[in-house]
């Protein structure tokens, strides 16, 4: 293995990027490729799966044998609300393999006794974000109803790229929200990657059937990114 | 830290791989490449190994790591890269093998 990827690798994997290394299994020569970067042929095709999956595997392109070791950082949830959903929807993404934080300004919402064993933030999402900033392996869902909570965390996580954005509201509460993030500075295109009313249509009613068509949405999201620029490459 | 986000760095072969390597060490970084049937660990994998044939992460639940130690201390020596195969214990073939029943093929390679 070359050092310079190994330390190029690290760097990327410490700084919560998808990066695979490309490995020629015939004489050893290996090269970082990095989520977005334009590889051809049927080698570049076996490299869009492997972001897409996270799995590693043996490719034969070129006549040659590449290995694909594919690095992808692990998919978190942050939920802004220490909701009645939340409570429901925090232990469900963690049985899931999603890692959840909470965050809450409310004191009286965001107690470990309503969220055991879960990582809670009674703060406002800007000082959390400051420490911990969204990135594309983040999901966001935003429930607490509240613009003056969720606004902020909505407007970062479009900024970062987060895999998923979701926001509680009624088509009616929505339509209000776009208004404020457009003058926020928040573009068309941007506004049409949050999904609200939040989770998928599955008829959810309780707290808890929301949490389920919240995580569901967030699955699918996690798994079928990258599709369209795949698409459009193509 | 099953459920963390961010990388063990003080279990994680890579980082460690890299700490050895800035310590001056020579390094080898085994993989598995290839699975079939039950194999303990995932493709992807590594197991990394220094010249004095200190290791940290893991190929198998511990089945052939020893003979994978013993292939990365030659690596080391020769600069070429090496692949490995294992498979059941009770074939023949096979010194030391996977007790589970399964096979894997592991690469191994000198860090520079």
């Amino acid at each position: 293995m070359d050092p310079y990827a190994l330390k190029t690798l690290n760097a990327e994997r410490r700084a919560r990027r998808a990066a695979i290394l490309v490995t020629d299994l015939g004489d050893g020569r290996d090269r970082i490729v990095r989520e977005g970067d334009q590889v051809a042929g049927d080698l570049g095709a076996a490299i869009a799966k492997a972001f897409r999956t996270g799995n590693s595997g043996s490719v034969e392109a070129e006549g040659r044998t590449f290995f694909l070791n594919a690095h992808l950082p692990r998919p978190r949830l942050v939920v802004i609300g220490a909701v009645h959903i939340s409570q429901a929807l925090a232990p469900m993404a963690k049985i899931a393999g999603y890692p959840v934080e909470i965050i809450d300004p409310r004191t009286a919402f965001a107690t470990p006794e309503r969220f055991p064993d879960i990582a809670l933030h009674a703060e406002w999402p800007e000082d959390v974000l400051k420490r911990q900033p969204f990135d594309s392996y983040t999901a966001l869902a935003a429930v607490t109803h509240d613009p003056k909570i969720d606004d902020f965390a909505l407007k970062a996580a479009l900024d970062a790229n987060c895999f998923y954005v979701g926001a509680l509201g009624s088509r009616k509460t929505h339509a209000k929200r776009v208004e404020r993030l457009l003058a926020l500075g928040a573009t068309a295109d941007q506004i049409a990657r949050i999904h609200a009313p939040i989770g998928l249509d599955i008829g959810a009613a309780s707290p808890a059937e929301i949490a389920v068509a919240v995580l569901a949405q967030t699955i699918h999201a996690f798994r079928s990114r990258g599709l369209d620029v795949k698409g459009a490459a193509a | 830290m099953e459920n963390s986000i961010y990388l063990d760095e003080a279990r994680d072969p890579l980082v460690i791989a890299e700490g050895w390597m800035k310590d001056g060490k020579d390094v080898a970084i085994a993989t598995v490449v290839e699975t079939w049937g039950s194999a303990p660990r995932p493709v992807g994998s590594h197991l990394v190994i220094d010249a004095d044939g200190n290791f940290h992460g893991s190929v198998s639940g511990g089945c052939v790591e020893g003979a994978v130690v013993t292939e990365a201390i030659d690596v080391i020596d020769s600069g070429k890269a090496r692949m490995l195969e294992f498979g059941v214990a009770d074939e023949t073939a096979w010194q030391v093998g996977l007790s589970c029943g399964g096979r894997i093929k592991v690469y191994v390679e000198r860090l520079g």
